[in-house]
């Protein structure tokens, strides 16, 4: 599904930061992406994401080359997959259902058409209460969800997640980490970024480790 | 039959029932992706409504002027002038009556009216002062012709025929005066044009920079669009048609305002209407009246500013875009 083949990334004319990335990312599959702080985690995770281009190398993202790809089949592209932000990047001045409809709005789907989906979606998650409260109330862990549920909400074949735990307590960590499990098992490719130890060792799954720039896979 | 009835009352109370869902009156179409009342938005549609002002108040200021320098040169070029000087051993009221019926044979004139021997003397009042007694001095006397509108009089024709005819006679069409009152009408008019020109560049700028700064408290909702898989063109016309809405607003606050003004400013000059300042203050600057064409500009500078504010915010997105890839 996503091959990434001696790819390199360098901000301006500083040093390489990611070298020389040879890994693939299969249909259905787990991982872990772990490393220490300023690894480079976040700049793979943007190269999957394609908001970043690589400085060397060749990314192919469900059969496309992406270095070939123009500015909206790459917008196209990003509609399969979902990403989960450190910061959640809700839109404060939108209701959580409209947060979490935003994927299928810019589609151009009518909310008639998509109410039943993103209202069910939202008791999934445990957010049927809050529906129509804007993000500013809601707690981290409610927010956190938020995200997750635009994630999905448009049923993406990858979903990324930038340390999803990272702001919430074990507990909720570990609800979220069943929910990311859950999302796999029914179809979805999970790349998760962290460098929370205890959340890895409670799932046996495939862990991509930055070091130096480097990627080691242990699969 | 009955089936698709009830699907589609289904539907109908579903879709109901998801309205009453929302909080207040809010509907699917009240749910704007770029925030609409924020305070950034609020204070770009002020400066568009003050700008908008200023533009219209001189456009309205500059169509005056442009349209009093018309009126002066048409005046001036309308009128022209026999001098009958008097001729020892020739009835000059003989003369005048000649040099009359060639002038209101002339095409072109539109009327002609001789000056009375008392009427001669008092143009000379200003000079000689008044009870003089002129009746032993040669007076030259004048006769004002008036052309028609929009005709041309061919006065070489006119300045032969009484040559030839009229002992004593000369004929001024005030050329020089003309072409004196046409380069100060030229030179007003583009005294005026700069200044409007000046205003509609202040204005530009100054709606670019606030739509530019507006734009800056919205990135976090590009990149989040972006990040969902909106296209540039989706993205693009969210905030296009956001602040194409912004300027209207503010365009026509600040358009109706400066229309409301210059109305005013007429009705006023009107109720002063008849006092010396006035009547003068009339001659040189001309009615306090916008015409159609006034409110076509001003319509056209609403339209403007609005267009910037959205090509701006246009920009703004793409760039941001760039910058995010």
């Amino acid at each position: 599904m996503i091959q990434f083949e001696n790819v390199g990334l360098r901000y301006g004319l500083g040093p390489e930061i990611l070298r020389d990335l040879t890994f693939h990312i299969a249909p259905r599959s787990f991982q872990f992406l772990s490393g220490p702080s300023g690894a480079g985690k976040s700049s793979l995770l943007r190269l999957l994401f394609l908001t970043l281009k690589p400085t060397r190398g060749l990314i192919t993202l469900f059969d496309h080359d992406t270095a070939t790809l123009s500015a909206d089949s790459l917008a196209v592209l990003r509609r399969r997959i979902g990403v989960v932000f450190q910061d959640f990047r809700l839109l404060d001045h939108l209701s959580t259902f409209d947060n979490v409809a935003l994927p299928l709005r810019v589609i151009g789907r009518d909310e008639e058409s998509y109410y039943d989906e993103v209202a069910e979606l939202l008791g999934w998650v445990g957010l049927g209460e809050h529906m129509w409260s804007r993000p500013p109330v809601l707690s981290g862990g409610e927010k956190q969800r938020a995200a997750i549920a635009r994630a999905v909400i448009a049923r993406p074949q990858l979903l990324l997640a930038d340390e999803p735990t990272g702001n919430v307590d074990p507990q909720l960590a570990q609800r979220l980490l069943r929910l990311f499990i859950e999302l796999n098992k029914s179809g979805t490719s999970v790349v998760i970024a962290t460098h929370d130890i205890a959340l890895m060792d409670q799932y046996d799954a495939r862990r991509l480790v930055l070091h130096d720039g480097y990627i080691h896979v242990y699969d | 039959m009955t089936s698709r009835v009830t699907t589609a009352l289904r539907k109908g109370l579903a879709r109901l029932r998801r309205r009453s869902q929302r909080p207040g009156s809010e509907t699917r179409g009240d749910v704007h992706i770029v925030p609409r009342d924020s305070i950034a938005a609020n204070a770009l549609a002020a400066v568009v409504a003050i700008m908008t002002f200023l533009a219209a108040v001189t456009s309205g200021g500059v169509a005056m002027v442009i349209g009093s320098a018309n009126e002066w040169q048409s005046e001036v070029a309308r009128e022209m002038t026999i001098q009958v000087r008097p001729t020892p051993g020739r009835d000059i009221e003989a003369e005048i009556s000649r040099a009359q019926a060639l002038a209101r044979s002339a095409p072109g004139v539109a009327e002609v009216r001789p000056y009375s021997r008392e009427e001669s003397d008092r143009l000379l009042e200003p000079w000689l002062g008044s009870g003089v007694v002129l009746d032993d001095l040669p007076v030259p006397r004048m006769i004002a012709i008036r052309i028609a509108r929009g005709a041309v009089v061919d006065t070489a024709a006119l300045r032969q025929s009484l040559t030839q005819s009229v002992v004593g006679a000369s004929l001024d069409d005030h050329r020089s005066g003309i072409n004196r009152m046409r380069g100060m009408a030229k030179t007003a008019i583009a005294g005026g044009m700069g200044v409007f020109g000046l205003v509609l560049a202040a204005t530009v700028l100054s709606v670019t920079f606030a739509t530019r700064g507006a734009m800056a408290s919205n990135r976090p909702i590009v990149e989040v669009l972006h990040f969902v898989g909106a296209k540039e063109a989706y993205i693009a016309s969210q905030f296009q048609r956001h602040f194409l809405g912004l300027g209207l607003r503010g365009g026509a606050l600040g358009g109706i305002a400066a229309m409301l003004c210059l109305i005013l400013a007429g009705r006023v000059s009107d109720l002063l209407g008849g006092s010396a300042g006035e009547a003068e203050a009339a001659a040189l600057f001309g009615h306090f009246s916008m015409g159609f064409t006034g409110y076509v500009v001003v319509a056209a500078e609403v339209g403007l500013i609005a267009g910037v504010t959205a090509l701006t915010s246009r920009q703004v997105v793409i760039h941001t875009l760039r910058n995010i890839e």
